[in-house]
């Protein structure tokens, strides 16, 4: 038994690692290979001994499905941990939305509750998709601050780096502030000390609503074989692969030990 | 050919008895220049009290709704309720697009072009030879990043003709227009950005010198509009959108709604938060009708993008709405709000079919809009008064319109907030009818409706993730409604405002278009792959073909060069609910097509992807 799983991986071991991938989506990834996904899935394809290719395409809908359960390609760098469409591995980093502004025009933002955000006008992004919104927007409503503007996490496709523009409106003061997923916030606002960041708070804002989520790779259902072994990696490789993470501005916070609910299987 | 139809025409008055109703039933419309060819002023036995705003199809089929009404009503009456059992496939032939095959063919002169699903191929098929002879097939090569933008499958909704030329949509947000002899590109215009979500998918109409065509993509934060090209040459003529400042919305002097909560100084702006219009949806992907005496025509708008309605405080005009615009300078005359602050995501983009009839005890000039909402809305289509608005599928979001206000008389607990469990929602975000269009028989006054029964729970919110970034989105999860049916042909009395009769689909919804004719026939098809011609009159089922996939197209009827009446349908699986049938789409991913999965998961037993064009006749 152990010698036929010895060969599987042993075959296995001699095919490229097919990432899913998009091909113009900074600070994740693109196709210079200059995102952060792009760093951690060379170290993974090393630690696995494989070389490295790309099936690239827009993350739109669809993405998973017409890429990584079509069969095209075998692993995508990043889902949130508890994601159904594919089988996530175990997280390797959690991140959270952050408040986003400009050091000279508005003083130190953290919490929703802050009764200065009546008078603000408030950056968030927007996902797309009925009945789909990022937590920031369910959050604002539910306090009705509905001085908002909205940035499509698309952003503008023709242009080299899509999601920044939630950013440098902040940088422009066009809004007072900005709530953006943290891996963007971290990237765009590294290197610019008039620009600060912190956490959304509270982490979770009543029932259902979240702004810490947990990131992890994924496989295809039925691929157990590359899901242990990535799990393997993330596990011997962490320290490195939060290396990266922080090069990139990524803001991390402490990962709860969840269980991944696809092992319970 | 056009007199000789005309002759047959007469013919058919006279013998029938009912000569008096050719004389009223003619209008000289003026203003419209040329009658187009095999199409006929009269509809021969309508009676007195149904007069035709425009020339009906007789034998080609030259723009998408058919005919200006959007009646999809064709005087041809050789295939009859007692020879309909002897129908049989004469031609079949494939698109090479195993993808939604909405919309329907265009035929004239021996001719029927096929627009296919993305890569949004036009096939010309010569009707004088055997076999489906393709002519020529005209590839315009989109740019296929469109693909993973469009929400609801790569569909096409066909193309019209103008000028000369053959003229569509790409999903690519380009509008071709294509030489409808030798298949060569005559111009392209670019309308919209990929880059920013939006796509194409309706059928244009061209109107005079103008082809008009609006935006699809509102759920990604697109802002709705129509746009006018010069037929001959593709240049933007105009641009009118459905939110943001009146000078956008093309609100002048002339702009007269008929009910105070439609009135007011830009209210495209002023009934969102700051800004929020710009994101607003609101776009265009169904069907625009056009009255020639009036010089308007009439489209519906989308919901409101982008957010969740707790987050677009106000009415978010003008979503959901029925439009009614000059179509030389595009300048707004009225509009209608059906729902406002919508929660439900009920685009009103279904068609408004045009007709004059006896309503109310006199003639009057009607547009009869079948909603998402559940209610057949039909309005004075000069001045947008509501003139009655009444259920044809089962409905709880409102239980009736208030005709004085306009304004609908919900239930506040069937509203949807996020975070919040909200069970039991009929009909669903499909609505109780979608894009697909109904028919109209002037001679039975019926109007004939595709209709579905679903309902939906707004349930727990679920962790997703899309362009790098996680989010929760609600989950909804849709079911078949209250009396054992997902699917019914609704054929609606529109002078009594009543349902006549009703033909019940078990397991899925009707999402076939449909196709009325001069026989008292009606023909259209079921997602399981059924083809089917009913009795007009009564709803009998005469007859019925069983394609070799679901059918989400709508059919058309046409003169073959040999003077045989022909009947085509698509079948090609697809479309928002269809697209459950495709392999990849899987059962158990709950927001796979927007969260129609739970309402149609038997269908993966019942069809697969098509992509075949069937052709009926003797």
């Amino acid at each position: 038994m152990s010698l036929v799983f010895s060969a599987i991986v042993a075959a296995v071991a001699l095919l490229p690692l097919r990432v899913c991938a998009d091909p113009n989506n900074l600070p994740y990834s693109n196709a210079a290979g200059a995102g952060f996904e792009n760093k951690i899935a060379e170290l993974v394809a090393h630690d696995l001994g494989r070389t490295l290719s790309y099936v690239w395409r827009p993350q739109r809908r669809g993405f998973v499905r017409e890429t990584l359960n079509a069969g095209q390609c075998d692993v995508m760098m990043s889902v949130p941990a508890n994601f159904g469409p594919a089988m996530p591995t175990l997280p390797y980093y959690a991140s959270s939305y952050v408040f986003v502004w400009r050091r000279d025009r508005t003083p130190p933002i953290a919490s929703l509750d802050d009764p200065r955000l009546r008078q603000w006008r408030i950056g968030i992004q927007i996902t797309g998709n009925d009945y789909n919104n990022p937590p920031p927007a369910q959050a604002l409503a539910r306090r009705h601050l509905l001085n908002v503007r909205g940035f499509t996490v698309y952003g503008d496709y023709s242009q080299d780096e899509p999601q920044r523009a939630i950013v440098d409106a902040v940088a422009r003061g066009d809004v007072d502030t900005a709530i953006v997923w943290g891996p963007l916030a971290g990237f765009y606002t590294r290197g610019q000390p008039a620009l600060a960041i912190a956490p959304v708070s509270p982490p979770y804002d009543g029932p259902g609503l979240q702004f810490v989520f947990e990131i992890a790779m994924a496989t295809r259902r039925a691929d157990r074989v590359l899901h242990d072994a990535l799990n393997v990696v993330i596990a011997r490789r962490r320290a490195d692969i939060h290396r990266i993470l922080r090069e990139y501005g990524v803001p991390m916070t402490a990962e709860p030990r969840t269980e991944n609910r696809h092992h319970d299987s | 050919m056009n007199t000789a139809m005309k002759g047959v025409a007469r013919l058919v008055c006279v013998t029938a008895g009912v000569f008096a109703a050719c004389g009223p039933n003619t209008r000289d419309k003026g203003g419209t220049g040329t009658k187009l060819e095999n199409y006929s002023a009269v509809a021969p036995g309508a009676p007195d009290s149904v007069h035709l705003i425009a020339e009906v199809s007789a034998g080609d089929w030259r723009m998408p709704t058919g005919d200006y009404g959007g009646l999809r009503y064709s005087t041809l009456d050789k295939i009859t309720p007692a020879n309909v059992k002897d129908l049989r496939v004469l031609t079949t032939f494939s698109t090479g697009i195993p993808h939604g095959h909405e919309g329907q063919p265009l035929v004239f002169k021996n001719t029927m072009y096929v627009v296919t699903p993305f890569p949004n191929n036009l096939i010309a098929v010569d009707l004088t030879k055997p076999g489906g002879a393709v002519k020529w097939i005209y590839e315009p090569h989109p740019d296929n990043r469109a693909v993973g933008i469009a929400c609801c499958d790569v569909v096409n909704r066909g193309a019209t003709y103008a000028g000369g030329n053959i003229i569509y949509s790409l999903l690519d947000a380009n509008v071709v227009a294509v030489d409808a002899e030798t298949g060569k590109e005559a111009w392209r215009t670019r309308v919209g950005d990929i880059n920013k979500g939006e796509t194409l998918t309706a059928a244009p109409l061209a109107v005079k010198d103008k082809v008009i065509v609006g935006n699809s993509g509102g759920e990604l934060g697109v802002r709705g509009y129509v746009v006018a090209l010069d037929v001959k040459s593709g240049k933007e003529l105009w641009r009118a959108y459905n939110t943001g400042p009146d000078s956008d919305v093309k609100i002048g002097a002339s702009f007269k709604p008929f009910y105070q909560k439609d009135r007011g100084k830009d209210l495209g702006v002023s009934t969102w938060p700051p800004d929020q219009w710009k994101l607003g949806g609101s776009t265009v992907w169904g069907w625009i009708t056009y009255d020639p005496e009036t010089n308007l025509f009439f489209y519906g708008t989308g919901n409101p993008g982008v957010w969740n309605p707790d987050l677009r405080a106000g009415d978010n005009k003008w979503s959901c709405a029925i439009m009614a615009r000059d179509a030389d300078t595009g300048e707004l005359k009225w509009a209608y709000q059906a729902t406002a602050h919508d929660a439900w995501d009920y685009d009103e983009i279904m068609e408004n079919v045009l007709v004059d009839m006896t309503y109310g005890g006199r003639m009057r000039k009607l547009l009869i809009h079948p909603g998402r909402t559940g209610f057949v809305y039909i309005l004075d289509r000069e001045t947008g008064e509501l003139l009655s608005a009444e259920l044809f599928e089962p409905t709880n979001w409102a239980s009736s319109y208030d005709l004085k206000s306009g304004k609908p008389n919900e239930d506040p607990t069937k509203r949807t907030h996020f975070g919040t469990v909200t069970n039991n929602i009929c009909p669903s975000s499909t609505g109780a009818k979608d894009v697909i269009p109904s028919a109209f028989s002037p001679r039975t006054g019926l109007l004939y409706i595709p209709a579905h029964n679903t309902c939906m729970n707004y349930e727990a919110i679920e962790a997703n993730y899309i362009a790098g970034t996680p989010y929760l989105g609600a989950d909804v999860k849709m079911f078949r409604g209250p009396g054992e049916y997902q699917g019914e042909l609704v054929a609606w009395d529109v002078a009594n405002n009543r349902k006549v009769w009703g033909v019940k689909e078990s397991m899925l919804p009707v999402y076939s278009g449909v196709l009325a004719t001069g026989s008292d026939l009606v023909f259209y098809g079921t997602m399981d792959g059924w083809f089917k011609a009913l009795d007009a009159r009564t709803g009998q089922e005469l007859w019925k073909f069983h394609t070799s996939s679901g059918i989400v197209g709508n059919p058309v009827t046409y003169l073959g060069p040999d003077g045989k009446q022909y009947v085509v349908i698509y079948s090609g699986i697809g479309g928002w609910m269809g697209a459950v049938a495709f392999p990849e789409v899987s059962e158990d991913d709950s927001y796979a097509a927007l969260g129609v999965v739970g309402a149609m998961k038997d269908i993966k037993k019942m069809t697969a992807a098509g992509s075949s064009v069937y052709v009926f006749g003797f």
